[in-house]
């Protein structure tokens, strides 16, 4: 009815016409400038691989006058000592021991008392409560994680020296419980969203079938928001493999390969503070190891950050 | 479904209600933990913090140690940091929410920043020292290319070097991830009628977008953008690969001026055995937290005051 109408009318009726072109040329303008923003975060993507890749490149094939380390010998080398006056010794393995000690202590704090603190929140708190307690955890999360660093330089150690001589000034596990604190408010609010996802019938529907508040939450609700929950792990995961600041003040400085959480060990971020703040040479190898490192530990957060992604899209449980 | 094991309803009730008490028991863990961090560090440092605290540069002795530069520093870089990841993520989302065509491009860059969200802030660090601060190593080892007077506000040097330019610019960076997927979400939560009333009327996508849509969509932008900064101020790790100094006695005058972050300062100090730098280091976290807790509690406002409802 009404459209006749409107294609009836003359330009002249419709108020001033403003000229097509110009604001053509103000849209593709602005079009532009907002795809070029959007392309600075590949450019980013790409300086990060080709900053890594070729510095490390040069670390494992060799300078003009220095040999090469080799990619074989690096990744499956069970010694690291590049600081050492002695004979330089670079293989990963004890970093990347380090960083997976850490990071399995801090997942066993956070992801078990997160996932059930989430569960509490979505599905046995009530509004009040889950509103304080929401406030408390973005607090924790908003916590600069060199403040965790301290946390556990000056109350998880000293706790840990009461309780045991077995732990030095510098160990695995007073570090890995900070990192775990850092990580738990992720898991806790991602996990939380998943479960309030998650339709109000299914938890209706199990409530009229009989289902007690417990069978509800952990049979119905978690299964189906089960993807949300495994990514939140994931990331947290990735925060804690990343995380540089703790371990920097608490782990210790001493590469070695072990899973004695007593014991200090140096983590691949770690070693990268370790050599930005000592003096080693622009120009020497064990300036190029950290290139190398840092190279390992963008391919693992990498991997991590698709598995994922890919988690995500493929157990997704879809409702109406 | 067809073989559900019985279970008796007193062992049920009874499972539901250890249940209950262990979700009461984590959840009151994480609590204490909070109360623990933050009574620990308050009995550590409040009995140091001062007016001179503040107004002191870092000194040898934590006596007279304050942290006027680094808080000073940490106000510079988180001003550069905004003023560049802000208009760049916030276009970004803008241009992924409202402009692009499902493609591939599109989907590329999608994926593209949920990994870049998961790159560890310290491998920023990396990317910032060599393309800031070295320019890719373009002019190593000769005299830097000078623009202006050292002493003026417009001074600029290439290749930035440690300056505050670079550790702004280094953090933007970082939190450019977070400042996307916020505002993004922040785009997609404005009603599509908005949209279509307003293309209907005959307005072209950017008025749409720069009259109905970010309006609209303004205050969870902006909680977005503020919890990206209380991000960015937080960040020691990029900034230590940048090779800020260990003793800085000036606040910057200007983009070029070597800095410091209170962060940074904290790690310094915290670091050292000997317990009076432990309490200046304590006095400096709860000003570090005071700054958040200001930052947080803006954002809040922030949300309360522009939030319209829309239908």
């Amino acid at each position: 009815m009404a459209q006749p109408a409107v294609a009836a009318t003359t330009p002249a009726a419709r108020g001033t016409p403003i000229p097509r072109s110009s604001r053509d040329r103000s849209e593709t303008v602005v079009k532009t400038v907002l795809l070029s923003f959007s392309l600075l975060s590949i450019v980013t993507t790409f300086s990060i691989v080709a900053v890594l890749g070729i510095e490390a490149w040069g670390f494992f094939t060799g300078f003009p006058d220095k040999p090469g380390i080799g990619i074989v010998p690096f990744l499956t080398g069970t010694e690291w000592s590049p600081l050492l006056g002695g004979e330089q010794k670079f293989g990963v393995l004890p970093l990347v021991c380090g960083t997976l000690l850490v990071t399995v202590i801090a997942g066993a704090f956070a992801l078990p008392i997160g996932l059930v603190a989430a569960i509490f929140l979505s599905e046995y708190a009530p509004p009040r409560l889950r509103m304080v307690l929401k406030s408390a955890l973005e607090v924790l999360a908003g916590v600069p994680t060199v403040v965790y660093g301290f946390f556990a330089l000056a109350v998880i150690t000293p706790a840990l020296q009461r309780a045991s001589d077995a732990f030095g000034t510098y160990n695995a596990l007073s570090a890995g419980l900070a990192v775990g604190i850092m990580i738990l408010p992720i898991v806790c609010s991602l996990s939380e969203d998943a479960l309030r996802a998650v339709p109000q019938s299914l938890r209706d529907g199990s409530s009229a079938l009989g289902g007690t508040k417990f069978d509800t939450s952990v049979k119905v609700v978690l299964p189906a928001a089960l993807s949300g929950i495994m990514a939140s792990f994931l990331l947290a995961l990735t925060r804690a493999i990343g995380e540089t600041m703790i371990v920097a003040l608490a782990a210790g400085g001493l590469a070695q390969l072990t899973m004695n959480p007593a014991s200090q060990v140096q983590t691949m971020t770690g070693f990268i503070v370790a050599i930005f703040t000592g003096d080693a040479q622009a120009n020497s190898v064990e300036y190029a190891s950290s290139y190398a490192v840092a190279a390992t530990l963008f391919l693992m957060t990498l991997v991590l950050t698709l598995v994922g992604t890919a988690i995500l899209k493929r157990f997704r449980e879809e409702y109406e | 479904m067809t073989d559900v094991p019985h279970v008796p309803v007193g062992r049920r009730i009874l499972a539901n209600r250890l249940f209950l008490a262990a979700c009461v028991v984590c959840t009151g863990l994480a609590v204490c933990v909070l109360a623990v961090l933050i009574v620990s560090i308050v009995m550590d440092g409040v009995h140091r913090l001062s007016p001179d605290f503040i107004a002191n540069f870092a000194s040898r002795k934590p006596d007279q140690a304050g942290i006027r530069a680094p808080l000073v520093g940490s106000i510079w870089v988180c001003s550069i940091c905004a003023l560049t990841a802000l208009p760049v993520g916030v276009g970004t989302a803008i241009y992924l929410e409202e402009f692009a065509k499902r493609g591939r491009l599109t989907e590329f860059i999608r994926i593209n920043i949920s990994n870049l969200s998961g790159v560890p802030s310290i491998v920023y660090g990396i990317i910032g020292l060599t393309a800031f601060s070295r320019f890719f190593g373009w002019r190593a080892g000769s005299d830097p290319i000078e623009f202006g007077n050292p002493d003026s506000l417009l001074y600029l040097r290439l290749p930035f070097g440690s300056s505050v330019l670079a550790g702004g610019l280094t953090l933007a960076l970082v939190v450019l991830p977070i400042v996307i997927v916020a505002s993004q979400e922040a785009i997609r939560a404005v009603p599509n009628s908005l949209r279509q009333g307003a293309l209907a009327l005959g307005s072209t996508r950017w008025q749409m977008v720069s009259r109905l849509t970010l309006p609209a969509s303004l205050p969870m932008v902006m909680t977005g953008a503020i919890l990206a900064m209380s991000r960015a101020i937080g960040e020691a790790a990029p900034i230590l690969v940048l090779g800020a100094p260990l003793m800085v006695l000036e606040t910057p005058s200007n983009l070029m001026s070597e800095f410091t972050v209170l962060p940074m300062q904290i790690f310094n100090w915290a670091g050292r055995a000997k317990a009076s730098f432990q309490e200046i280091a304590a006095a400096a976290i709860i000003v570090q937290l005071a700054v958040l807790m200001s930052f947080n509690a803006f954002a809040i406002l922030v949300r309360q005051r522009l939030q319209t409802p829309l239908q």
